[in-house]
């Protein structure tokens, strides 16, 4: 029995059936709790194939009486701007991740490997800055940014991240593992250090590539801060931003804006099916960033 | 200090491998960090290029008005309803499924789903299920025989409908932290308690897991309370700091003074403190955690 063979510490003098039922009670329990954390997906998904004088009945019914899915998503992506909206969150994401792994592997391979003044300096305020939130710096990155005439641009909304010192740290953390005496060997044979990057090291380091890959990838989709600072056209709006604009129209097309919702909500959830456990690793290796 | 050849090579690679890094950070992080210090004890504003030095008459202010103790105090209150319950509640539903590995991974993904949902969207959705007249929260309380409540629209519950949407977002990412600590406890020590008599499910809780859990709770609890000192999303959906300022939070007021009225010095102000209270919960980690692990 399944219960049983999970609980062997239990004391032997308590009767069986009622620790069974405890088992099956807090079972119950728990998949209620799982339905309330997924009842706002289910929500949404489902108001999004209403008609607007449906979202709101008293009674509510998980499938449509009156079946809008179709005009409602055909509006969102064909007549509103979502399509954009979604382009523009993938271009600054994909752009923030290339650079930040650009710069941060060369440098976290440095600052591990090789000897050279002022790595502890480097080091120090590689550190420094991972407890430095963007909300620090907003002020003067904003006033540098109007000042060179970049405000509501690709670059402007990823500037502040081309730089992850969180990347530096962790990657600097992966790299001191890998032993120094394979190295050594590759120098030997005629590796350049960069081949010895690109052949030996970063291979190695792939699972923490991947996740701090999804993490960073995650956190600028979701941010809505930077984005509420430096984009003022809708033609750079981004999937977030967006959902704020749209909150006045909300008021007279309730199946639109959740279809809406849906379509800017989509790509993380499904992706997140598809590599659970990258996911997890990714967004809770990370907590300093919350 | 003399140095080979090669070992010359190695610094002359090395700082090219970390230029462009370092550029970067100069840009990002050093420069902004001086600028911000040196803008919080002038008048600047960005409508105007003319400023003056004020000395710290912009943190005078802060501890003088109204509006900055009022988003501490809301800050504070919301994080006081939100750390218990997104502690205490990851760590239960943690131990719960721990002992039902067989349901681990879709209970895994039905919990972790909100962490990973643009919170932004998510809000509209939660906007709809708290409205006051037709939202499936108040349908609920209404089925059970209690009265609807005004979830967004109140003064006194504002802060706490905006914990219950920040709550639904973090509870994932702390079990999953909780679970991580879980797994780590060896089989063994609850064998060896239970030869010492600790039978019952809360007597093996404090005798061996709490003991065990002690580094993972300190970063969840560290973790939680800067997120918590953080928040501002929800509160520019759904509440702009209403009503009536009922909502404005820390972050919010920041970005109101920085961005919205331009008083660029005064926001610079606020940052710093900001940035001061969240080196203080970092401090307090590293130092706590590195007793931790010594004991």
């Amino acid at each position: 029995m399944a219960d049983i063979a999970q609980n062997p510490h239990a004391a032997p003098t308590f009767p069986l059936w009622r620790r069974r039922i405890w088992f099956h009670a807090g079972t119950a329990l728990l998949f209620l709790g799982g339905w309330i954390m997924v009842f706002p997906f289910v929500w949404m998904l489902s108001s999004s194939l209403k008609p607007t004088d449906e979202v709101f009945d008293s009674d509510f019914t998980l499938w449509p009486r009156t079946f809008a899915g179709f005009e409602n998503y055909t509006k969102v992506l064909f007549e509103q701007p979502y399509l954009t909206f979604l382009m523009n969150s993938f271009i600054v994401c994909a752009g923030i991740l290339v650079v930040q792994l650009l710069t941060a592997v060369p440098a976290a391979y440095a600052l591990a490997k090789l000897k050279f003044r002022g790595s502890t300096i480097l080091f120090g305020a590689v550190l420094a800055g991972i407890t430095i939130p963007i909300n620090v710096t907003s002020i003067p990155l904003y006033v540098g940014i109007v000042r060179v005439g970049l405000l509501d641009t690709y670059v402007a909304m990823m500037f502040p991240f081309f730089i992850s010192v969180f990347a530096i740290f962790l990657f600097r953390q992966f790299f001191k593992t890998f032993p120094d005496s394979i190295i050594q060997a590759a120098r030997v044979d005629g590796f350049t250090e960069i081949e010895i990057i690109l052949r030996l090291i970063v291979p190695s380091a792939v699972p923490a590539i991947a996740a701090f890959s999804v993490f960073s990838f995650v956190a600028h989709w979701n941010d809505l801060y930077w984005p509420l600072i430096v984009v003022q056209s809708q033609d750079k709006m981004t999937a977030t931003l967006s959902m704020l604009q749209y909150q006045s129209a909300f008021d007279n097309d309730y199946g639109g804006a959740f279809a809406g919702a849906t379509v800017i909500t989509a790509p993380m959830v499904i992706a997140f099916l598809f590599a659970r456990q990258l996911f997890i690793r990714g967004i809770t290796m990370t907590g300093v960033k919350g | 200090m003399a140095q080979t050849a090669s070992e010359r090579a190695q610094a002359r690679l090395a700082y090219g491998l970390i230029a462009p890094a370092t550029f970067l950070l100069l840009l990002i992080y050093v420069i902004p960090i001086a600028v911000v210090i040196a803008m919080s004890l002038t008048d600047y504003t960005l409508v105007s290029d003319y400023y003056e030095f004020v000395g710290f008459e912009n943190y005078a202010k802060m501890l003088s008005e109204e509006p900055f103790r009022n988003a501490l105090w809301n800050t504070f209150v919301y994080a006081a309803f939100l750390m218990p319950l997104s502690f205490g509640l990851g760590l239960v539903i943690a131990i719960a499924i721990q002992e039902r590995q067989q349901f681990r991974s879709i209970l895994e993904v039905l919990f972790f789903l909100p962490v990973t949902a643009t919170l932004t969207a998510m809000s509209l959705v939660f906007a709809a299920l708290m409205d006051s007249r037709q939202g499936v929260f108040n349908n609920t309380l209404e089925t059970f025989g209690f009265s609807g409540l005004n979830w967004l629209g109140s003064e006194t519950l504002v802060l706490f409908s905006l914990a219950i949407i920040s709550l639904w977002a973090l509870i994932g990412f702390n079990m999953v932290l909780f679970l991580a600590g879980l797994t780590a406890i060896p089989k063994s020590l609850y064998d060896a308690a239970a030869i010492d008599g600790a039978d019952g499910a809360i007597d093996k809780f404090f005798r061996v897991t709490w003991p065990m859990l002690g580094p993972t709770a300190m970063f969840v609890a560290v973790t939680n309370s800067i997120t918590a000192f953080k928040i501002f999303d929800t509160v520019a959906v759904l509440t702009q700091g209403g009503p009536n300022r009922a909502s404005e939070v820390y972050l919010y007021l920041a970005y109101l003074e920085g961005f919205e009225y331009f008083n660029m010095g005064y926001s610079a102000a606020l940052s710093l403190v900001f940035l001061a209270i969240i080196f203080a919960f970092a401090l307090f980690q590293a130092l706590v955690i590195d007793r931790k692990v010594h004991y």
